[in-house]
């Protein structure tokens, strides 16, 4: 078996894919340099991050692939699922070597399991869009806790960009312990010092609140009960559109 | 004491609202200018889910739900004693701002009971949207209720403000409706669903010479019926339907299952639990004729005049016509693959796309999502030539696809059968 080891970026990927094609030695397995070598090993191979090849492997790839493409690629990335690397690694040596357009072959088990696992991001990516919920703080700024499976939250950035230019607001991974803010004109990556209570609860200090904010909070869970019907209360439907696992910082769900 | 108030206003007037089914934000993108609130997307966004299920995508309330009108069906008829309230237009704009910024909702779904005359209500209605667009430059959402016999100014005034505006047909027949809520006749429904119609042709007319000029509800409009209120047959129902649909600005029909909300009146039949299953076959149906290609006349016809409650009706369809199957999966056309049973259109469009690289088998289909436990009846593909509705018969492949789960007492307990 021959084993490629490199520093687990995506930049270092495709210095693996680059280092393949050089040496025509094809890895079966992708690790990092502090993971065990697997038994049955025969050759390792350290890869080694250089800009310059990863530059011109991605330019090849850029020619190669359309921009959706190379978005699922990004999604697949950031999915952290284990394992997705070599995914990776595979759908771009098969999308080099293929001489007719590859990506729509849905029979092929690496096209698939790439655009399934796409699937899986974009689902959460839309999920935040849906059950973010902003707190309005005294200084108005609107803070949201996201809590993501995936590493999905830059992929949710652009939304909200978009929909709330004239707000100032945070939205922050507490799994990750990062997030990014809002300045208006900009949004910057940032990560939040301290202990405060809204690390660790996902919920912002009464005393930090607008005093408005509890209203629209209330009014919020009010209408939330009042809008359903009680002759077809289905709880199972409900979780099925709402999984409980973003329930976690719904306002209405507190 | 004034928010008591507000929250208790935001209670009732919600509550009343309730019982429209359409919550949908789709079929218009808006990108937000810098400095405006909001943007709409093409793809709608759900943003929490009651606990009957459905979606909240919109702020869905009622300016008011004083009513002059005394519909047999309504909650807020004139002859019931429920609390009143309205909102003030300012009340209801900051609100639906509020919630907006704290992405609560995607926008607003405005309806209202019609207090003096409908000119005199939609004028209200329109003076809310008006408001929320011009002064605040909001780029939500707005859907709007046209309210029945209201004047065509007013109709396209409240069509440059809202994305979607719908009236409601309630009940299928003209009869039916007469006998149910007097004050109201299908004149009075389709006369602003024409006004509509006709302002969306305009305004697309006019477009075309410049670019300047404002759209015109850019989501078109949408109608609903109530089900099993009254005697109608489903094929009555889905002729209605698949006739509203002629017109190009109409997106959705939507159903709703009775609920008996004003359980003393004789007029109406008395049921305990809404025919939710009956709902979902012409939610079904309604996708079929949308989506699938199918005419309203296939799906039900004389013979059968209502949707059959065990099976969906594209299996129906598929039993009652063997002779269009097997189809061969890597041979038949998209307009066929789209009736076998057990592939929807996401994947009728994928085996479209990868047979180009081969012939598929049944693991490939399983791949991409097709339900091969009711598909493989009705197809052939590279591996598979089995059994199906042809060579066997229609009956037999029912008897197999229908479920029969006899509902168990508890499941945790050893069920003892005593064979008579």
């Amino acid at each position: 078996m021959v084993v490629f080891q490199y520093d687990k970026s995506f930049e270092g990927l495709l210095c693996a894919v680059f280092e393949a094609y050089d040496k025509k030695k094809y890895p079966e397995s992708l690790i990092s340099q502090e993971q065990i070598v697997p038994l049955l090993t025969r050759e390792v191979f350290a890869i080694e991050t250089q800009t310059e090849k990863f530059l011109r492997v991605l330019t090849l790839l850029k020619n190669k692939m359309s921009v959706m493409e190379l978005n699922r690629l990004n999604a697949v990335w950031l999915s952290e699922i284990e394992n997705s690397d070599f995914l990776l690694f595979q759908y771009i040596k098969y999308a080099i070597d293929s001489k007719f357009e590859h990506s729509a072959n849905f029979g092929h088990p690496v096209v698939l399991e790439i655009h399934k696992i796409a699937k899986k991001v974009s689902k959460e990516v839309h999920a935040w869009q849906q059950f973010v919920r902003f707190q309005k703080s005294k200084d108005e700024i609107y803070f949201a806790p996201v809590h993501p499976v995936y590493n999905s939250l830059p992929l949710v950035i652009p939304h909200f960009k978009d929909r709330f230019s004239s707000q100032q607001w945070i939205l922050y991974d507490l799994k990750r312990n990062y997030g990014f803010y809002y300045d208006l004109s900009e949004v910057h990556p940032m990560v939040l010092e301290g202990s405060g209570e809204h690390l660790r609860t996902g919920f912002v200090d009464e005393e930090m609140l607008h005093p408005d904010e509890k209203l629209f909070q209330e009014l919020w869970k009010k209408y939330h009960t009042s809008v359903s019907i009680k002759e077809r209360i289905n709880l199972k439907l409900q979780k099925q559109y709402m999984p409980k696992r973003y329930w976690k910082f719904l306002t209405e769900k507190q | 004491m004034v928010n008591e108030n507000l929250i208790n206003k935001l209670a009732t007037l919600s509550e009343s609202a309730k019982y429209d089914v359409s919550c949908s934000s789709s079929g218009v993108t808006r990108k937000s200018k810098s400095g405006d609130i909001g943007s709409a997307s093409g793809w709608g966004i759900c943003h929490s889910y009651t606990e009957d299920g459905r979606c909240v995508s919109l702020l869905k309330v009622l300016l008011t739900n004083y009513c002059i009108y005394d519909c047999a069906y309504c909650i807020n008829r004139k002859s019931n004693d429920i609390k009143r309230a309205a909102f003030s237009v300012k009340e209801l704009v900051n609100l639906t701002l509020e919630f907006y910024k704290r992405n609560y909702i995607e926008g607003l779904f405005l309806s209202s009971g019609i207090i003096k005359n409908p000119d005199h209500t939609m004028e209200r209605m329109v003076r809310v949207i008006k408001e929320l667009r011009t002064i605040h430059r909001y780029n939500g959402y707005i859907h709007m209720k046209s309210i029945p016999g209201a004047s065509k100014e007013l109709v396209y005034q409240a069509g440059l403000y809202a994305d979607r505006l719908s009236v409601n047909i309630e009940i299928p027949s003209e009869k039916n409706l007469k006998y149910l809520a007097p004050e109201k006749d299908h004149a009075s429904v389709f006369t602003p669903m024409k006004y509509i119609q006709n302002g969306v042709t305009e305004y697309k007319e006019e477009r075309k010479k410049s670019k300047s000029v404002s759209k015109f509800t850019p989501a078109g409009q949408s109608t609903q019926m109530i089900i099993g209120a009254t005697n109608e047959t489903d094929q009555d129902i889905l002729r209605v339907s698949s006739v509203l649909y002629l017109q190009s600005s109409m997106r959705r029909v939507y159903y709703s299952g009775f609920i008996p909300v004003n359980p003393g009146d004789t007029r109406l039949p008395a049921i305990r639990q809404a025919p939710l299953v009956r709902e979902n076959r012409l939610y079904q149906a309604d996708w079929l004729m949308r989506f699938y290609q199918f005419s309203s006349e296939e799906i039900l016809d004389d013979v059968n005049p209502n949707l059959d409650l065990e099976i969906d009706p594209k299996l129906s369809w598929a039993l009652r016509h063997p002779e269009y199957f097997p189809v061969d999966i890597n041979i038949c056309d998209y307009h066929l693959l789209l009736r076998v049973p057990g592939i929807g259109v996401k994947s009728a469009k994928l085996i479209l796309a990868s047979r180009r690289f081969g012939l598929l088998d049944t693991y490939q289909l399983k791949k991409i999502g097709v339900s091969m436990k009711r598909a493989k009846f009705f197809m052939v593909c590279r591996d598979y030539r089995g059994l199906n509705v042809n060579s066997s018969s229609p009956e037999y492949i029912r008897s197999l696809l229908v479920k029969k789960t006899p509902r168990s007492v508890a499941s945790n307990q050893m069920s003892l059968l005593f064979s008579e």
